[in-house]
């Protein structure tokens, strides 16, 4: 078997999410790595072990699990949302108002998060169950719009009920990251603190990566299982052909119902994750850009597949970092009339009297580097579209295939 | 509708056809078509381009429904049904213009016509617990077998939006047979293809029949292939049935030869007609 990767003796060995032992050892040795990166350990991943990137891959695995969700609805389904932040939302106020702490103003009932996340996850589910038969009855880019229209009904909601959400632009706290067994004051795994495991100092991020890590590769784990069986094939059936789909027995209605709810779960608990690894959140921000900001990374990564997912979210939440450093990069180039400085300059304006399209002077005119953020994702998403239409898993079989076939590349 | 057919009429029956019309704002697709299929039956339904035949399976699906008349599948009327009820009661099908899930493979595709003979639900499935597998490994062992069937081993795991037409069609027969119906409905399975294809699919269509024993309605434009398998054929034009009997007695008709060639044709060129289509049957039987 070894000298044949692609024999398969059982269909049991063909079934399985990673077949060949390459592939598992290799996997072996990612998460290896990944579950060293807060002890910083690994040459050249060091720098991953400071508080500060890891608060970033913390955001990114929150950012994957809700993205995976919504794969499954786009990617797998082909239904098309824009409502995601409203699911998400949904999960982080029932988390919210079961984890977090009364005040004279706010709701909070302090139960423990391993009850609280679950919850939060069925209540975005059975808001999701409650939206999809508007999914049977319009498509496409109607089916998109009608979502837009959960956002802006939410934004209406979030901006109202304080007891909820707290004051508009401020928000609320969330429950602390700790799976406490009932009682917040008994015993209590908390991910929320600097501290000694087992004799190894870790840092309160250091622990939340490890938590996020192992709920997001669950996560991940049951997004592969629902692509490689009844259900999985059922959405896929509906994207592809929703009229021949019913003729071989697959019912449209239960079908998206069930995307919709399985997708509003990982919505829910990734908008719960969201707000407690942040802690504190304003009712403003599950707006129509963090929305797209998923259907960026789905589209990026490569719709329908999980792999693809988790390269978009990498990318995705990288980005900013990259147009970040760069922009400062840019920046001292200019000041010190360095290098790069002729490039800089056309690059970034840090002056009125300036040329550059990127301003980085606090409202200054041309763009400021979060608009430039914003222009670089569609920029991207538009290339994947029109080149890549698997995204950057696409990217990667590409190169994967390419040293496959090598040297006899044809 | 209102009269009940008598108790014997119906008793054997696997799909009744009683009176149906169906129109389309002012185009009357089938008008007041009646047939029966009964089990172990190849019936075929022949007749020129708009003449109904599509509609008719349509109907049967469930995709549309008639205005008028009633379908009756083992006695039962299945009117009110949606299509994928039907199909659980084991109705398959195939399309003329292909439908297969084109992003997925011809394992998936397959795999997915047994979605009515599995039951794993969202959290089984999810977890992809004990249950599960054995449902997984289970079914793909029925669609390997379904696959040898159709010669199609090497293209198991290809995209099927990337394979050749004629291959497409196979895939899409395999799918609806991995359903394992009782009733399978093929819409002009060998339409667009060369001799060797036609032939391939002509064998297929009597292996169904004589070894698998599924009992089908063959929508078909070739008329000298019909002529060489069916048991019993209904010919219709512009959506009324102008013959139905066995090959034979529907070669002889009038009727069907001015449908088929056209009114100059019916009187005097009758017998050339008649042995131009006999000719043509046993070309196609000597080519299976
Ligand atoms: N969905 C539809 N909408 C309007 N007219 C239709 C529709 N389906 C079929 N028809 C009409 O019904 C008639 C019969 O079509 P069809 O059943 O496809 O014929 P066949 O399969 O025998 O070629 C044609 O005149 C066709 O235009
Ligand atoms: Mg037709």
């Amino acid at each position: 078997m070894r000298g044949r990767p692609n024999l398969y003796t059982s269909y049991e060995d063909e079934q399985k999410i990673l077949p060949t032992v390459t592939q598992r050892v290799t996997m072996g040795a990612f998460l290896l790595a990944t579950v060293t990166v807060p002890f910083s350990v690994v040459p050249g991943l060091r720098f991953l072990g400071t508080p500060g990137w890891l608060q970033i891959l913390n955001v990114m695995l929150v950012f994957l699990v809700a993205a995976l969700g919504l794969n499954i609805l786009i990617g797998f389904a082909g239904q098309v949302s824009l409502g995601h932040a409203f699911f998400m939302a949904v999960g982080a106020y029932t988390a919210a108002v079961l984890a977090g702490s009364p005040t004279q103003a706010l709701w909070g009932l302090e139960l423990p998060l391993w009850f609280a996340l679950p919850i939060a996850g069925l209540a975005a589910a059975a808001v999701g169950i409650v939206v999809a038969p508007t999914a049977v009855r319009v498509r496409g880019l109607y089916l998109a719009i009608v979502t837009l229209g959960l956002v802006f009904i939410g934004a209406h909601i979030f901006r109202n009920w304080n007891q909820v959400t707290g004051v508009p632009e401020l928000g609320r706290d969330w429950g602390p990251l700790q799976l406490a067994l009932w009682d917040i004051d008994g015993p209590a795994l908390r991910f929320d603190k600097d501290g000694d495991w087992f004799g190894v100092f870790v840092s309160a991020e250091g622990k939340t990566f490890l938590f996020m890590l192992v709920v997001a590769v669950g996560f991940v784990v049951l997004s592969k299982n629902l692509a490689r069986s009844r259900l999985g094939r059922s959405f896929a059936a509906i994207r592809d052909r929703d009229i021949a789909a019913e003729v071989m027995g697959v019912s449209e209605v239960k079908a998206k119902t069930q995307a919709f709810a399985i997708s509003s779960f990982y919505a829910g608990v990734g908008g719960a994750l969201y707000a407690t690894v942040v802690g504190a959140l304003q009712p403003e921000i599950w707006n129509l850009f963090l929305s797209v900001e998923f259907v960026a990374i789905i589209l990026i990564g490569g719709a329908g597949t999980t792999a693809g997912v988790v390269l978009g979210a990498i990318f995705v939440q990288t980005l900013p970092r990259i147009v970040e450093n760069t922009t400062a990069f840019l920046e001292v180039q200019v000041e010190t009339q360095g290098w790069f400085a002729p490039i800089a300059d056309l690059i970034i304006r840090t002056d009125g009297a300036d040329l550059g399209i990127v301003s980085t002077v606090n409202n200054g005119p041309g763009l400021s580097v979060a608009q430039a953020n914003g222009l670089l994702f569609g920029l991207f998403i538009v290339l994947f579209l029109i080149f890549e239409p698997l995204g950057l898993y696409g990217v990667w079989l590409r190169i994967r295939n390419y040293w496959k076939g090598w040297p006899f590349t044809y | 509708m209102t009269a009940v057919a008598p108790q014997a009429e119906t008793e054997g029956h696997l799909v009744e056809f009683d009176s149906v019309k169906l129109s389309f704002k002012g185009v009357v697709a089938v008008n007041q078509v009646s047939f029966h299929v009964d089990s172990g039956e190849l019936f075929s339904i022949i007749g020129p381009n708009g003449a109904g035949k599509t509609s008719i399976f349509n109907c049967l699906s469930g995709l549309y429904k008639p205005q008028e008349g009633d379908i009756r599948w083992r006695g039962e009327s299945i009117l009110k049904l949606k299509p994928f009820q039907i199909a659980e009661l084991g109705m398959g099908r195939t399309f003329q213009n292909i439908e297969l899930f084109e992003h997925m493979t011809v394992l998936e595709n397959l795999m997915t016509g047994r979605h009515i003979r599995m039951k794993g639900g969202v959290l089984a499935n999810l977890v992809f617990a004990g249950k599960t597998k054995t449902e997984e490994i289970e079914n793909r062992a029925k669609v390997e077998d379904i696959i040898d069937f159709l010669e199609i081993e090497r293209w198991r795991k290809f995209p099927v939006g990337m394979m050749p037409y004629g291959m497409q069609k196979r895939v899409e027969l395999g799918r609806a047979l991995a359903m394992e119906p009782d009733l399978l409905l093929l819409d002009e399975p060998v339409a667009g293809m060369n001799l060797e294809e036609t032939e391939d699919m002509a064998r297929f269509i009597l292996d169904i029949r004589e070894e698998l024993g599924i009992t089908m309605i063959l929508v078909e434009h070739d008329m000298a292939l019909v002529m060489d398998i069916a048991d019993r054929v209904m010919v219709l034009d512009f959506g009324q049935k102008i013959a139905d009997g066995t090959p034979a007695e529907v070669q002889k008709n009038p009727d069907v030869i001015r449908a088929y060639l056209g009114e100059e044709f019916a009187s005097d060129d009758l017998k050339e007609v008649e042995r131009e289509l006999e000719g043509d049957a046993i070309e196609a039987a000597e080519g299976s």
